[in-house]
C-alpha cells in the first residue's frame, strides 16, 4: 500500500535518513521506533508533506506522493503537540478538515457527531481545547484526523504527553479505533513498550537507517543487529567469537546460544533477564543487588571478567541475598547470536 | 502586607512626577484668565474658543485622516512583513532591516523621505504624510506581530495544511486569529504614534495642509493661552480611552487565544 523506496534526507552535514526502504500493508498498525534523532520523525514529516527527501520515492497505492502538496494527500497526521486550533471549539476543530473538502453542512454535522460519540466526548463539543484535559485533547486530535477517513493516519508520539495511567487507557483505545475504522496507522515513538503493545510490525531506526523490521515478538526474541538487541527491552550482551552451539567469550568460556551459522566470526550473544536462571552449574557470580517490583524481582549478578553485572528477572520474591555466590544458566534456544559489524 | 510603609514613598513619588504636570495642564484649561500659569477662577470659555478655531479644527481633521489611513496601511503591510520574516526567511539581515524604521531617528527618516519625494517628483500633501507615517508605523506593527509569531505554534499551520486547507485559507482561518491581539496592539501603537508625530510630518506635509502637531507648534511660538491646555486635555481624554480599550481588547484576545 505505502511504498518507501531509497529515501535519503540530509540537513547540511547530517544525514537524517539514509537510503530507507519500507513497505507498509493496508490496514496495518506500523511503528517507527528509535531513539531521538534517529530520523523517524523526519520520515513521518516526509509522508505528511512537510519535508522533501533528497533522493528516493514514496508511493501510496502506486500514486506518487512526493509531487502532491500536503493539503492534497489522502493522509492525516496527529501532531505530537496535538496542534488543536485554540480559537475554535472542539466541534469546529473536527469539522475544519471536512469543510476543506466542501462536504455539505448536514453531513459535516452528522460525521462530527458520530466521531465525537466514538471518542466519547459528545458533551464536550462546544468547549475550547484550553478547557480540556490532556487525554481529552489527545482524543480530539485523533478525532480531527480520522473524521476525514484518510487512507493513512500518521501519529507522532501519540501518547508521550499523557501521564502513565491515562496512557494505558489510550493505548487500548487506539487499538480498538484502528480495528474499527480499518485505517492504516503509522506511529512514531521512542518508547519501545508503546511500539510493542500497539504495532503489528515495527521498524527500528538508528542514525537514519532501518536496523530491523519485524513483528514485536520476533523483534524481542530474535534481534538481528547489536543495536536492536540493546535498544529493545533489557538484555544481557556478551562479546566473543561464534563457535558451534554458542559463543566463546574470553575469561568466561563457551556460553550456550543459537542463531549464527557462521562459526569463527566476531559475534554478540544476547540473553533476556527473564531467561537467565539461578542454576546448579554455569557462570559463577556474586549477587550485587536484589530489587523487588511486586510481580517480579531483579537480581544483578557480578561475574568475574565482565564489567556490567548480569541481570536476572525472576517471578515473585527472590530467594537469594546480596553477597551470595550463585551460578547462572540458560537454555541454548533462549540466547541469540548476532553477528557484529 | 507586613512591608514597611516608607517603601511606598518612591512608588508614589514616581506617580506624582508623572502626573503632576498633566494635572496642572488639565486644571489650567478651565482657567478664566488669559494666562496658562495663573489660575483666576473656573470657566469653560477656552473650550469654546477652541471649538471655533478653524485652524486647529482643520489640523485635527488632517491628523485624524493621516492617522487612520497610515494605520490601515501600516497594519496590513506590517502584518505581512512579520509573517514573511518569521515563516519564509532565515535571513537575520532582512529581519533587522525590516524593523529598522522603528529605531531610526525621526530626523533621518524625515530628511530621507523629503529628498526621496523630491527626487521622484512626488507632490507633498496629506498623501505624502500618510505614506511616511505608514512607513514607520509598519515597522512597529511588524515588531509587535513578529514577537507574537515567535510564540505562536507553527504546527497549527501545518495541521491546517494537513487537514486539506490551502495556504490562503490557512492564513485567514488559523494564522490571523492567532495573531489578532498582536495586530490590534500594533495598530493602536501605529495610530497613537501617528497622531502626535511632529518631525516627519513637518518635513513631508504641504504648508497648506498642516497636521495638528504642526498647528500647535506654530501657535506656541506666538505665546501660549489656555486654549492649548483645553486641546491637550481633550487629546488626553482620547488617548486614555484608547489605552483602556486596547488593554481590554488584547485581554479578550488573549483569553480567546488561550481558550
Amino acid at each position: 500500500m505505502l511504498k518507501i523506496d531509497g529515501v535519503t534526507r540530509r540537513f547540511g552535514d547530517v544525514t537524517a535518513l539514509d537510503n530507507v526502504s519500507l513497505e507498509i500493508e493496508q490496514g496495518e498498525f506500523f511503528a517507527l521506533l528509535g531513539p531521538s534523532g534517529c530520523g523517524k520523525t523526519t520520515l513521518l514529516r516526509i509522508l505528511a508533506g512537510f519535508e522533501t527527501p533528497d533522493e528516493g520515492t514514496v508511493t501510496l497505492d502506486g500514486e506518487d506522493l512526493l509531487s502532491m502538496a500536503p493539503n492534497r494527500r489522502p493522509i492525516n497526521l496527529m501532531f505530537q503537540s496535538y496542534a488543536l486550533f485554540p480559537h475554535m471549539t472542539v466541534a469546529k476543530n473536527i469539522a475544519y478538515g471536512l469543510e476543506q473538502e466542501k462536504v455539505g453542512k448536514a453531513e459535516i454535522k452528522q460525521r462530527v457527531g458520530e466521531v465525537l460519540e466514538t471518542i466519547g466526548l459528545g458533551e464536550m463539543a462546544s468547549r475550547k481545547p484550553g478547557q480540556l484535559s490532556g487525554g481529552q485533547r489527545q482524543r480530539v486530535a485523533l478525532a480531527r484526523a480520522i473524521v476525514k477517513r484518510p487512507r493513512l493516519l500518521l501519529l507522532d508520539e501519540p501518547l508521550s504527553a499523557l501521564d502513565k495511567k491515562v496512557r494505558a487507557g489510550m493505548q487500548l483505545e487506539l487499538k480498538r479505533l484502528q480495528n474499527e475504522v480499518g485505517i492504516t496507522f503509522v506511529v512514531v515513538t521512542h518508547d519501545q513498550e508503546e511500539a510493542m503493545s500497539l504495532a503489528d510490525r515495527i521498524a527500528v531506526f538508528e542514525s537514519g537507517r532501518v536496523r530491523q523490521v519485524d513483528e514485536p515478538v520476533e523483534l524481542y526474541e530474535r534481534p538481528r543487529t547489536p543495536f536492536v538487541a540493546d535498544f529493545v527491552g533489557a538484555n544481557n550482551l556478551f562479546e566473543g567469537t561464534a563457535v558451534p552451539g554458542g559463543l566463546d567469550v574470553p575469561d568466561l568460556g563457551v556460553l550456550p546460544g543459537e542463531g549464527t551459522e557462521l562459526a569463527g566470526v566476531k559475534a554478540l550473544l544476547a540473553v533476556r533477564p527473564e531467561n537467565v536462571r539461578l542454576a546448579d552449574r554455569g557462570l559463577l557470580g556474586t549477587v550485587l543487588d536484589v530489587s523487588f517490583y511486586g510481580g517480579i524481582s531483579h537480581i544483578a549478578v557480578t561475574v568475574e571478567g565482565r564489567d556490567k553485572p548480569v541481570l536476572v528477572a525472576q517471578q515473585g520474591a527472590a530467594k537469594v541475598e546480596a553477597g551470595a555466590q550463585v551460578r547462572l544458566g540458560w537454555d541454548a534456544h533462549d540466547a541469540v547470536l548476532i553477528q557484529e559489524g | 502586607m507586613g512591608k514597611p510603609r516608607f517603601l511606598y514613598v518612591p512608588f508614589w513619588l514616581t506617580y506624582v512626577f508623572l502626573y503632576a504636570p498633566i494635572l496642572v495642564l488639565v486644571v489650567m484649561s478651565f482657567n478664566a484668565g488669559r494666562s496658562p500659569y495663573v489660575y483666576e477662577g473656573f470657566s469653560l470659555k477656552w473650550y469654546g474658543v477652541l471649538a471655533e478655531d478653524d485652524k486647529i479644527m482643520q489640523g485635527l481633521v488632517n491628523t485624524l485622516i493621516v492617522a487612520a489611513a497610515s494605520t490601515v496601511l501600516a497594519t496590513v503591510l506590517g502584518t505581512l512583513l512579520a509573517v514573511g520574516l518569521a515563516r519564509h526567511t532565515r535571513s537575520k539581515l532582512l529581519d533587522a532591516l525590516g524593523l529598522m524604521p522603528a529605531i531610526l531617528p525621526d530626523l533621518v527618516l524625515a530628511i530621507g523621505l523629503l529628498v526621496f519625494y523630491d527626487v521622484v517628483k512626488f507632490s507633498l500633501g496629506l498623501h505624502s504624510v500618510i505614506l511616511s507615517h505608514a512607513l514607520f508605523g509598519m515597522a512597529f506593527v511588524a515588531a509587535v506581530v513578529r514577537t507574537r509569531l515567535t510564540h505562536a505554534d507553527s504546527s497549527l499551520e501545518e495541521a491546517s495544511r494537513d487537514l486539506g486547507a490551502g495556504p490562503v485559507t490557512t492564513f485567514v482561518r488559523v494564522t490571523l486569529p492567532q495573531l489578532a491581539p498582536g495586530i490590534v496592539a500594533g495598530a493602536l501603537l501605529a495610530f497613537t504614534l501617528s497622531i502626535d508625530e511632529f518631525v516627519i510630518a513637518f518635513f513631508t506635509a504641504a504648508p497648506t495642509e498642516p497636521t495638528l502637531p504642526i498647528v500647535i507648534y506654530s501657535m506656541v511660538r506666538f505665546g501660549v493661552t489656555p486654549e492649548i491646555n483645553a486641546l491637550a486635555s481633550i487629546l488626553l481624554l482620547v488617548s486614555f480611552t484608547v489605552v483602556i480599550v486596547a488593554q481590554r481588547m488584547t485581554k479578550i484576545g488573549e483569553i480567546r487565544a488561550q481558550d
